[in-house]
């Protein structure tokens, strides 16, 4: 079919580039600057150069970066505490939402009902009161060999995992998503024998594999992307995720002058892997971004 | 659900075995929920009747609704006040509220002042918590701006992607882009281009003539539209995902069906796009209203509320009040308050929309 060129499609096609400069333009200043000293940035702002990395480039700031912070750990706290959060919870959820959608028990119309209940309460609204929680709760640390029991979360990975590995909305999606797997694979398992577990393990969640991804996926950005929650319960730098060190980071040096190419190093730093696996999966990330309007 | 085959399956050892089992799977993902879920509930509707301090060694006392009072109370005084001196006024007011004066104004903050009667009649509005107050009214100010900006603009950019434009993942791509960048990032790389000689101030230079750079963080009035505008750009592509799923399932026979009654675009996105994504309409408004009442992260990043108080906001306020005074009892009222407040907005939401059908 051909298409005719009409004043509407070139106003669509105007409109669209309009908002793929406003959208990009941004990241693309991040990017280019995080290879420029201070002085090219500001140098370069007023003209088209903003948006590349032309004319004085270097790695220096990426050295700059990792000579003034531990940014591996950093990295290597957001990465594990945001992989355990996701495999953890993929289990745990799918199994309470294997159990809801599948099998027979006392209280289950009462736990689908509060689990919906869950969904309208805003993190911020218990932030602080878990915060009195999880400082009264009991700790086993180990230390030089012995272990040792005190009370309190704060300042540990588990109070930057644990509260987050259940999650409402992503039981709810495995839910609705064993509900559409045909009956008779459970039913002929049964008849050769399986244990429910069995079932899960090896004839429903292999089959669910688009509920995992959608659920891993929103799970990793809320917490790869956490804030509120880590300030809070993190003082100690060698626990610090990536987002509490920038924030820390850019707060520090904007008294003596900000390192604004640091501050770009650091942001393209955890922002450009994401952005690649996002280009990448991008099937996947809007199928689930598409899915978590299904709740409506 | 359950089929003549299932309950002929299902004798009653597999029942019992059915029902362990059943238990057993959903036990760790409850638990869980009922640690840090419930819990947290039960203690912050608890807590907001006391004035627990963090780490505190004193236990907290019962204080019945004093939290709530303090917070929300409110009153209109009229004081004398000279044209020739600010300060007589406010003298007079502080007899009021001081402490010591023990009247039903002690301890009360100014939240707004008018001068009447030629300089001479001062009448102020003030608080128990003036910050309360100007923390409610931004968020309001903030959740009313960005649900139809962020929504409508998501709007636009899902039927642009939708309509016969060729590169549609190649856009969609670009303009959810900002969507996988934390708030962090986006916070910081913004109070680059608000700054005074930063990129805002350059583009609005080259496009209004005689043009005066501002620094926008910096300004009272512009602050908080500064951060609306961002986080309006950060958000966007995520409902614009939303509207495009919604869009899908609009069933093509009606368009050509509009078509055949000689319906133009307009009269087409009245009568068939429209009422097709009245679901999808009321989740977005849901949705966007939510988070945004939430505001938080680009606050604590970009200003910590000020300048002068323009961009507090209620959980920011809930956030200095609890972490950073340790007034943790307080904290958790004013939490009650924004629970309440972001559960009543989504039910008139609902029956708003379900009304119009």
């Amino acid at each position: 079919m051909k298409r005719k060129f009409t004043l509407g499609l070139g106003l669509q096609y105007g409109l669209a580039v309009f908002f793929m400069l406003l959208f990009s333009l941004p990241l693309l200043f991040m990017l280019s600057s995080s290879f420029k000293n201070p002085q090219t940035i500001f140098a370069d702002v007023k003209s088209w150069r903003a948006f590349f990395p032309v004319g004085e480039v270097s790695l220096e700031q990426y050295a700059g970066v990792f000579e003034r912070l531990p940014l591996w750990q950093f990295m290597f706290n957001s990465i594990f505490i945001s992989a355990t959060v996701v495999i953890l919870g993929l289990f745990v959820n799918s199994l309470a939402g294997y159990a809801i959608a599948r099998l027979k028990f006392r209280g289950q119309n009462v736990i689908l009902v509060f689990l919906i209940a869950t969904l309208v309460i805003p993190f911020e609204t218990i932030a602080m009161p878990l915060l009195v929680l999880v400082n009264s709760l009991p700790r086993i640390s180990f230390e030089e060999g012995t272990i040792e029991f005190t009370t309190g979360w704060l300042n540990t990975y588990l109070v930057q995992i644990a509260p987050f590995v259940a999650w409402g909305f992503s039981i709810f999606l495995f839910v609705q998503y064993f509900k559409t797997i045909p009956k008779e694979l459970d039913e002929a398992a049964i008849i050769d024998g399986a244990g429910f577990f069995a079932i899960y393990w090896r004839i429903i969640a292999p089959l669910a594999g688009p509920a995992y991804a959608t659920s891993a996926i929103l799970s990793f950005l809320a917490i790869w992307n956490a804030y509120l929650w880590p300030v809070m319960v993190v003082q100690t730098e060698a626990l610090r995720p990536v987002q509490v060190g920038l924030d820390y980071f850019w707060a520090a040096t904007s008294e003596e002058g900000t390192q604004w190419g640091e501050i770009m190093a650091y942001s393209s730093l955890i922002t450009i892997p994401i952005i690649i696996i996002f280009v990448v999966f991008q099937r996947a990330f809007v199928a689930s971004v598409a899915s978590s309007g299904v709740k409506g | 659900m359950t089929t003549g085959i299932q309950s002929r399956l299902f004798p009653a050892s597999l029942k019992a075995k059915s029902a362990r089992a059943g238990f057993l799977f959903v036990l760790p993902a409850v638990g869980l929920m009922m640690l840090f879920l419930v819990a947290p509930v039960i203690l912050a509707f608890s807590l907001g009747f006391t004035n627990a301090k963090f780490a505190s060694p004193k236990d907290p006392e019962f204080v019945g609704l004093d939290n709530f009072t303090e917070m929300l109370s409110l009153a209109q005084v009229s004081v004398a006040a000279d044209p020739s001196d600010e300060n007589v006024a406010f003298d007079n007011l502080r007899e009021l509220t001081k402490p010591a004066a023990q009247t039903q104004y002690s301890g009360m903050q100014v939240l707004a002042e008018s001068y009447n009667d030629g300089g001479t009649q001062a009448d102020f509005t003030i608080a128990g918590d003036a910050l309360f107050w100007k923390s409610l009214r931004n968020t309001f100010v903030f959740a009313g701006v960005v649900a139809p900006l962020q929504g409508g603009l998501a709007l636009a950019l899902a039927l642009l992607i939708n309509s016969r434009i060729r590169g549609k993942v190649f856009f969609r791509t670009i303009y959810f882009m900002p969507v996988v960048t934390s708030m962090v990032v986006v916070s910081i790389l913004w109070i680059f281009f608000y700054q005074k000689d930063g990129l805002a101030n350059v583009l609005l230079d080259a496009v209004i003539p005689g043009y005066e750079p501002v620094a926008f963080l910096a300004e009272p009035s512009l602050a908080l539209p500064a951060i609306i505008f961002m986080s309006a750009w950060q958000g966007v592509g995520f409902h614009m995902i939303i509207w495009l799923a919604g869009l899908q399932t609009i069933p093509g026979e009606l368009y050509e069906a509009a078509t055949v009654d000689g319906a133009n675009k307009w009269e087409q996105f009245k009568a068939v796009t429209w009422p097709g994504l009245q679901t999808t309409f009321v989740f977005v408004l849901i949705i966007i209203s939510i988070q945004a009442m939430g505001l938080f992260t680009q606050i604590n990043v970009m200003t910590k509320g000020g300048p002068l108080d323009s961009t507090t906001t209620i959980v920011f306020h809930l956030f200095r009040e609890g972490f950073r005074k340790n007034e943790i009892g307080y904290s958790s009222a004013i939490a009650i308050v924004f629970f309440v407040i972001v559960v009543a907005i989504s039910i008139i939401q609902r029956r708003l929309t379900r009304e119009r059908d």
